[in-house]
């Protein structure tokens, strides 16, 4: 056993090892999809696609509140805009049909003007106080999406927007089953490759932005304020920077999801969505990319998961006694208390941030 | 004029209910310098707690106002009890760790709440029983029920027993010097658990009896109504200085008629462009017009926030 534990070290340090280890894992998010389908059913490869959507989301709230510090409750205003821009300019609503590469850069922008739109005035504030003015946004935004169909129908009110443009890389529908060497790709399965693909650029440009400079800054900045100012960092810019790029990444995840469901409506930027978005990164563990990706994986697939506990209450009782779907936000509220009262620096924190909770204690 | 005047009353009817519960969040922040996000839920569970004492009474002899009362005498206790608890098992353990953990904790909290009672109660909106006398007088053309006058005073009475707690008593004196610093009143012989846990309990009261009233007043209950009206009362708490007794009451009361007046001129004053289903937008931009401009709030002195 010993034996094999040093050989293990020894192959961990090679070069190849680290390559291959992608290779594995790059192989595994290939066929995720069909083992899911094959073992759980299409409406779980569905799951997947939301799953890598909440990551998407997650990873870009983990740049305001896991680098910079900076705690936003209403990030899914940012989302909201990404997916109604996609949705008033590729619907029939106004009649227009842009394409997605013009969409997704545009969504990107707009996200972002609405992060410096919201940072600009609120950046003064800090804790808090800034968590209530962006809980306050992301309500108004809602509230406005909910209301502006009258005089001049802009967002078609509670109905919300239906009959979007489905997503096309040029002459490829992601909607249709394709045939491919033989293996059939349904719809879903398309959407989980594109949605693979731009989750893994957003992680790698979290990665790479963490290392840089300005991720330097921000954890600066979430650090001691005072203390990276006096080191000659703007604050001011660089916190708009944080909100602004963060608000991009919802931004992009918002065109996705509309083009992805066809359907927007005010109801799917709840403020719930922002707090869910949020528990991700914090009970995976802020400002560290891993921990904040295994939160988003366990807080989509879980309240799924939760599910089954209809079967498993009839095979305990006999019969059903509170409806499973009732019952799911119930644990999942559970969930989360417990995991902060045993974790507080989350499930799988940075070492960093695990070395001053253990000096604090 | 009859108009205006009639929104005021409303305003000021609302606020009241406003202002019992912003006084929880402010009391909590002042000692903790934490936003009790659950607070919302425990007005919530005083609603219902006392509407289904009131439904299990409605067929009894009793006269309607005293099965009002029993209710709002079963439901203080019961929120107490609640307060106490998400105190203890939500904040207490995390007193020391970092900012964003207990508000975890509370929005968890929030979720097991409303849904345990979405479970207990249903989904659909539960009717308050006509219990109540609701005589409506007129005055200078705009007309005020007893419900209104009786929420209004109770309400001030409330807040008037509660500033003299704090000011007066042995209790408040602990609680003021626990909000200035918890370790040197630990020092100075101040159980500063056995405080917090107090001041939880008040605050929980104070919700119990704001959820019966708004129950009361829109005859309407309903497992999700804590959490804006819980949003509202922030707003008011933070509109007077959060923190400071006074200006809760005044945030409150000042909302409120905000929010009506808002609601009953913004049709007119837009051109029917804007109806009052934007009602719920009020509270949101005052709450962020006095961050940006007067972070303090208006009885609030402290001029450096807390990181």
């Amino acid at each position: 056993m010993n034996d094999l534990l040093t050989h293990w070290r020894k192959f961990k340090r090679e070069p190849y090892a680290v390559w291959l280890g992608f290779a594995l894992i790059g192989a595994a998010l290939v066929l995720l999809p069909f083992v899911t389908d094959a073992a759980l059913g299409r409406s779980w490869v569905r799951i997947l696609d939301h799953t890598l959507l909440y990551i998407m989301l997650a990873l870009g709230l983990n740049i305001v509140v896991g680098f910079a510090g900076l705690l936003d409750l209403g990030y899914i205003a940012f989302f909201a805009v990404g997916a109604y821009l996609y949705a008033l300019l590729a619907s029939p609503h106004f009649g227009l049909h842009l394409p997605f590469w013009t969409l997704l850069p545009l969504g990107a922008l707009v996200a972002c003007m609405f992060g410096v739109l919201l940072g600009a005035p609120t950046l003064r504030l800090r804790g808090d106080y800034l968590a209530i003015v962006t809980l306050g946004f992301g309500e108004i935004i809602r509230i406005f999406l909910n209301n502006l169909n009258a005089p001049v129908n802009i967002t078609n009110g509670p109905q919300g927007v239906n009959m979007i443009d489905p997503i096309m890389l040029g002459e490829f529908s992601l909607s249709r089953t394709h045939q491919f060497l033989g293996i059939t790709f349904s719809s879903v399965h398309n959407y989980y490759y594109l949605f693979l693909a731009l989750a893994l650029l957003i992680i790698f440009i979290s990665i790479r932005l963490e290392n840089s400079r300005i991720g330097r800054a921000w954890v600066a900045v979430r650090e001691d304020e005072v203390a990276a100012q006096a080191m000659g960092i703007n604050t001011r810019n660089v916190k708009l920077l944080a909100f602004a790029m963060g608000a991009s990444f919802g931004g992009v995840s918002g065109g996705l999801f509309a083009g992805f469901q066809g359907f927007v409506s005010p109801e799917s930027f709840h403020l719930t969505e922002s707090i869910m978005i949020l528990c991700m990164v914090v009970l995976g563990g802020m400002g560290h990319i891993p921990g904040v990706i295994l939160g988003a994986v366990l807080l989509s697939i879980l309240p799924e998961a939760l599910r089954y506990i209809g079967p498993l209450e009839e095979a305990l009782f006999g019969r059903v006694i509170v409806d499973p779907s009732d019952l799911r936000l119930l644990l999942l509220g559970l969930a989360m208390v417990l995991i902060m009262l045993l974790r507080p620096a989350g499930l799988w924190p940075s070492p960093v941030r695990r070395r001053e909770f253990a000096s604090h204690d | 004029m009859d108009i205006f005047l009639q929104q005021i009353i409303n305003g000021l009817v609302l606020g009241s209910i406003y202002a019992l519960v912003a006084l929880g969040y402010t009391m909590v922040y002042g000692i903790l310098g934490l936003i009790n996000f659950a607070h919302g839920e425990v007005v919530m569970i005083g609603a219902m707690v006392a509407l289904a004492a009131i439904h299990a009474l409605t067929g009894t002899p009793l006269p309607g106002p005293v099965i009002v009362l029993m209710g709002l005498l079963i439901a203080i206790p019961a929120c107490m009890l609640l307060g106490y608890g998400i105190e203890r098992v939500a904040y207490r353990p995390l007193r020391n760790a970092p900012r964003l953990a207990p508000l975890i904790t509370a929005i968890g909290v929030s979720i097991v709440l409303q849904n345990l009672a979405m479970i207990i109660w249903g989904r659909q909106y539960i009717a308050f029983p006509p219990l109540l006398p609701n005589d409506a007088y007129v005055i200078a053309g705009a007309s005020i029920t007893l419900l209104q006058i009786f929420i209004f005073l109770l309400a001030m009475a409330i807040m008037a027993g509660l500033i003299f707690l704090v000011k007066k008593t042995r209790l408040g004196r602990a609680m003021r010097a626990t909000a200035q610093n918890p370790e040197v009143a630990g020092l100075m012989g101040v159980n500063v658990n056995s405080v917090i846990s107090a001041t939880f309990i008040i605050g929980s009261a104070l919700a119990a009896v704001a959820g019966l009233m708004v129950g009361a007043y829109y005859g309407l209950a309903h497992y999700y109504m804590g959490f804006l009206l819980g949003l509202k009362a922030f707003s008011a708490a933070v509109l007077g200085g959060i923190g400071n007794l006074g200006g809760a009451m005044l945030g409150g009361l000042l909302l409120g008629v905000i929010e009506s007046l808002g609601a009953g001129y913004i049709g007119p004053l837009t051109g029917g462009v804007l109806g009052s289903h934007y009602q719920d937008v009020f509270a949101f931009f005052v709450l962020i017009l006095v961050l940006v401009f007067r972070p303090s709030g208006l009885l609030g002195e402290r001029t450096t926030e807390r990181a």
